[in-house]
Parts: structure tokens; sequence; C-alpha cells
């Protein structure tokens, strides 16, 4: 059997310098451009580089929100990823809880279909930015997972060795399949989309799911209430900082340390 | 109806982290925002009832100990079966724990296997009419988000250095030992490479010097590194000289890279992309050392030190010598 693998994708606003709607509490994302969340081009081309490695694997991008998040399975299939499915859920997106819940149902739906060996995940977004919704798809489809991963050394559709980047140094880890993967930027070097894979995916057909098709109508209030943004706010301005003029460079060292010392950071 | 906060600590290589006390000073917030009780639980493969005598004397009314030396390398499927099972049993509601890599693959497991809400990241913490707001930043740190929980159970894992580290208090804690048969666990641990020698961990660091493309080239980080030992900080980097392969990623500090909250940020010859200061501008106290004196980095810093941090950086050397000597 072919290596099955499922990369998780998320569209997010181009750009993280938003305000806050008042009225609303919530981001301004009005006239925001989307685009793949950036650190899931490094899922995204580690499951192309698998499959480059196994001729025959097959990889299906899945994101899920609002309509527009097919935005980021084209741009996924745009990076070499054969096909794509949106779980068509319009504000789970928010919560990384919800989120979690709707797209381990979407990936049981596609290992009905054909057994899915490895989840691909970025190592967090930029927007919610939680970092969590790869573990937590692993502990709702009570699959294994590794997270902050660096480097996949070998697959098979049994099992994968990965070296994870931990706090203090790196561990290798062994881990049966299926498994969730979440992966940092050190994994690979993205390639941009080719003019190939960017008419692929203006054609590709995508598989929608609803909150129907995944059965998720009677946990969606649940789901969306357990934790949530109640309000958005600017930081506060820092206040104005000091600058250390001086006659040298060991004049400048001088006043630095003075002022340090007097911050008590030193 | 669950009540009670719990801290759950996980010690790493044999070793407690100091976060383990911020923990423990979040939880003991918590619950007294709520009126309850707070305890704490050490998940470890050995040393544990040394662990848990040292959490015990700095604020929980009780240490659980699960000790099992199935618990000496990490596994989060190990250490969720007894964590829920205590739960459950003791009827705790809240559970707080440290925002790491093990803590984060642990929590998701306790959220799903309790329906817990769960907040990554916090380093707020707010209680009203018995329910839980948790602070967090978003969007690159450009903004703050005051999450709600609504669950009956909820998660939060705390971003290390947003808590005071909880101090020995007159009269510790009691010491309980619990049920410690571990989950089955099938991701297995095979081997650990640490960092070199001496290295600091930027994520719990309470002091960081950073380089950037200021530098010149790679060699500059030697002069980096030695700034860094004299404040027995850790060592930063922009993105810029990541790519750059003057340094290896783990250093890196940023969106992609690692989010720091230290009491100080030395910025040397970095001007501060917004991807760069989006994992450094919760820092307390922030030192630009730049030639650009109009760079975002010098407009954000507490301290803008003009000029070139290849001139800069050897004299400031030089004199937190003399000051450690003196």
């Amino acid at each position: 059997m072919a290596l099955n693998i499922v990369v998780c994708v998320k569209n997010t606003p181009a750009t993280t310098a938003l305000a806050v709607d008042p009225s609303t509490g919530k981001a301004k994302l009005d006239g925001i451009q989307f685009a793949l969340n950036p650190f899931d081009e490094y899922a995204v081309e580690e499951a192309v580089r698998i499959k480059e490695r196994f001729p025959g694997a097959k990889t299906t991008a899945l994101a899920l929100g609002p309509e527009r998040a097919e935005g980021a399975v084209r741009e996924a299939i745009a990076r070499g990823v054969d096909a794509g499915a949106v779980a068509v859920l319009p504000g789970w997106e928010e919560s990384p809880y919800a989120a979690a819940i709707g797209l381990a149902k979407a990936i049981l739906k596609l290992h009905a279909e054909s057994p899915v060996h490895l989840v691909l995940f970025g190592k967090s977004t930029n927007d919610v930015a939680s970092g969590l919704v790869g573990a937590l798809v692993a502990a709702r489809l009570d699959w294994p997972a590794v997270i902050s991963v660096k480097k996949i050394d070998a697959v098979d559709e049994k099992e994968a060795t990965v070296h994870r980047m931990m706090e203090d140094g790196v561990d290798l880890v062994k881990t049966p399949l299926p498994a969730v993967i979440g992966t940092v930027k050190e994994i690979n070097d993205p390639r941009l989309p080719s003019l190939k894979g960017k008419m692929a995916a203006k054609k590709a057909e995508l598989k929608i799911y609803r909150d129907a098709d995944l059965g998720v109508g009677a946990e969606a209030d649940a789901a969306l209430k357990a934790v949530s943004l109640a309000k958005l706010s600017p930081f506060p301005p820092r206040p104005a900082g000091v600058r250390v003029d001086g006659v040298s460079p060991q004049d400048k060292a001088q006043k630095l340390v003075a002022i340090l010392a007097e911050r008590r950071v030193i | 109806m669950a009540k009670g906060t719990l801290a759950v600590v996980l010690p790493i290589r044999g070793s407690l982290q100091p976060s383990a006390y911020e923990a423990l000073t979040a939880g003991k917030a918590l619950a007294g925002f709520l009126g309850e009780s707070f305890d704490a639980v050490v998940v470890s493969g050995s040393r544990g009832a040394e662990f848990a005598k040292d959490l015990a004397a700095r604020g929980p009314g009780r240490v659980h100990l699960i000790e099992n030396p199935a618990f000496e390398n990490f596994s989060d499927e190990a250490c969720a079966a007894p964590l829920k099972r205590l739960i459950e049993k003791e009827g705790y509601a809240r559970v707080v724990v440290v925002s790491t890599i093990n803590g984060r693959l642990l929590a998701a497991r306790l959220s799903a296997a309790l329906n817990a809400g769960i907040a990554a990241d916090v380093w707020g913490l707010s209680a009203e009419g018995g329910r839980v707001t948790a602070k967090r930043s978003l969007y690159g740190g450009n903004l703050i988000g005051d999450f709600a929980f609504a669950s009956e159970r909820q998660v939060i894992l705390i971003q290390p250095l947003s808590f005071e580290r909880a101090q020995p208090q007159a009269s510790p804690g009691q010491v309980v030992p619990a049920d410690s048969a571990p989950g089955s666990a099938r991701a297995q641990f095979v081997s650990f490479e640490p960092q070199p020698a001496g290295e600091i961990d930027l994520g719990s660091a309470e002091r960081v010097v950073s380089g950037g493309r200021g530098l010149g080239n790679a060699d500059g980080f030697k002069m980096i590194r030695e700034l860094a030992r004299v404040l027995g900080a850790a060592v930063g980097a922009s993105r810029a000289v990541v790519d750059s392969g003057w340094i290896p990623y783990r250093h890196q500090v940023g969106l992609t890279g690692r989010t720091v909250r230290p009491k100080l940020y030395v910025a040397c010859g970095i001007s501060g992309q917004i991807q760069h200061l989006a994992g450094m501008s919760s820092a307390a106290n922030i030192v630009a050392i730049n030639t650009d004196p109009d760079c975002p980095m010098m407009k954000l810093a507490s301290i803008a030190v003009p000029g070139d941090v290849n001139e800069i950086v050897p004299q400031l050397i030089a004199e937190l010598k003399k000051r450690k000597g003196a």
C-alpha cells in the first residue's frame, strides 16, 4: 500500500499588522489578503519531498474554516500536493480546540477512503498562533504525535523515525503510523509554486465536507464555546526609551552598564 | 462539579526546571481568584520524592507524586493516562502546565480526554464569576487576546517567564503518592543529543543576547557568545543570519523561531523586522545597539545605543568583566 499523507493547512491573513474592530472585538479583516499560513509551507514541502522519495505516495492538503479556506489548499496543490479537501466549518478556525475536532473528523473521512499514514502540520499559525492543533488532532484521533520535528529520517507505511528539536537538544523518536507530525522551519527549504502546479491548483476539484458530512452538528455548540476569543486589543505602547550617547564606544558601554545595573537586570 | 486547580510538573531528563515554580505561581493565583484549593502533581521517572518535596514547599496544599521508570524519558501517551485518572478522581477543574514541547503534547491529550478547553502561551490569568479568562498574544505578537473558557474543565499552558517563580514558604504542603501506572506509549524515545555544553535555552532564559546582520559576518557571533557568557544569557539571532548560515536555527528568535520573554534582551545589529519583533517585543528591557538610529529595533528599545556593534560590544564585555571583578 502506497504511503498516504495528509498535510493540514490554514488560510490566514497575509499580514500580522491588523487593527481591532471595536464594535466586534475581532480583527478587522475587510480587504485583507489571505494566503497559506507561512509555517505550513514547511509541512507542505515536506509532504511533497516524501512523495518524491516514494513513487506512488499520495498527498492531500486539508483545510478547515469558511469557504475561503480552500485558498490554502489550492496554494498547497500549486506547491506540489496532489489533491485537496476542505472542512467548511466557518468560525471553527478561530478556536484551536474546535478546529482540531473538525479536522480530526475530516481526517477520519479521508482515512476511511484510503488509510492515512502521516498527518503533517506546520509549527503554528501567524493568526491564532496556538501551536496546538496538531497535538490536539492526534489526541482526538488517539494517534501518536511528534511535534517540533526538524527532520524525518526513515519513513514507510509502518513507522517513521524523526528528529525532534527540544528546548535542550535533539531527540530521536520512533513512532508507528498512522501518526501526526508537527514540523519546524529547519526541516526544509520550501520551493516556490511551479507554473505547472499553479495550473493544477486552478483546475483541482476539492473534496468539500460540511457539518452534516462530518457529523459535528451536535457537538458544535460545546466545541465552539469551550474556549473562545472574548476580546482582542492592541498591546499598550512600550514606555519611551532612553538613548545612550557618548564620546566613544567605551563611554557608551560604561553608560549602558550603569543603566543596566540601576535597573537591576545585570 | 469539578473544582480545584492542579499544576502539572514534568521534569525533563531527570531534572526539575525553574519554570515549574512559575506554574505553581500561576496555579495558586488562579485558585485564589476562584477561592478553591491548589495542588500540584509531578510525573517523574526518578528523584520524584525529592522533586515533590521541593514543590510542596512552594505553595500547593498537596503534591501528588506519580513516579515510574516509564516516565524517565517523557511520553505524552504514558503520562496522560495516570494524570487523567488523578484529575477525574480528585475532581480538578483546572490544569496548569508550562508551554514546552512536552507540556503542549501532554496538555493536548488531557484537553481531548477531558473535553477541556485549552489555551497555550498564556501570560495572564483572571477569573470572574467562576469563569476563567486567559490572556495570550496573537497575530505575531501584535494583539492581545482575552480567551474566555466555558467548558467545565480548562487546560492552561503558561508561557515561560510570565509568572514569578514560587519561593519556599513557612508551611509546606503534603506529598501524596498517586496511582502511577503508565499509559501504553506508541511513539518511543530512542536517543538524545544535547545541545553544546554551556548553552542556555532561549525559551526560559532571563537574559538574551541576539546578533543580526550588523555583525558583518559569522565571526561576529564569537563576540555575541562572549557577551552572552559574561551576562549569563542565551544566544539569539535574527532570521537573516540564520538563513545565511552564521548560526544554527535553534538560536532564531521571532515568528518562525522561538518566542522569548526575558528580563533583558540585547539586540546587536538587528534592525527589527516585524517577524523578529514578534518573538521578543514582550521583553521587560530591550537594549538595541545599531548604526541606524531610526530602525524599528532602536525605536522599540528601552535603551538605544547608536553605534557599531563591532566597536561597542567589545567595550561592553570589558566593562561587564570589570564590574564582575570589582
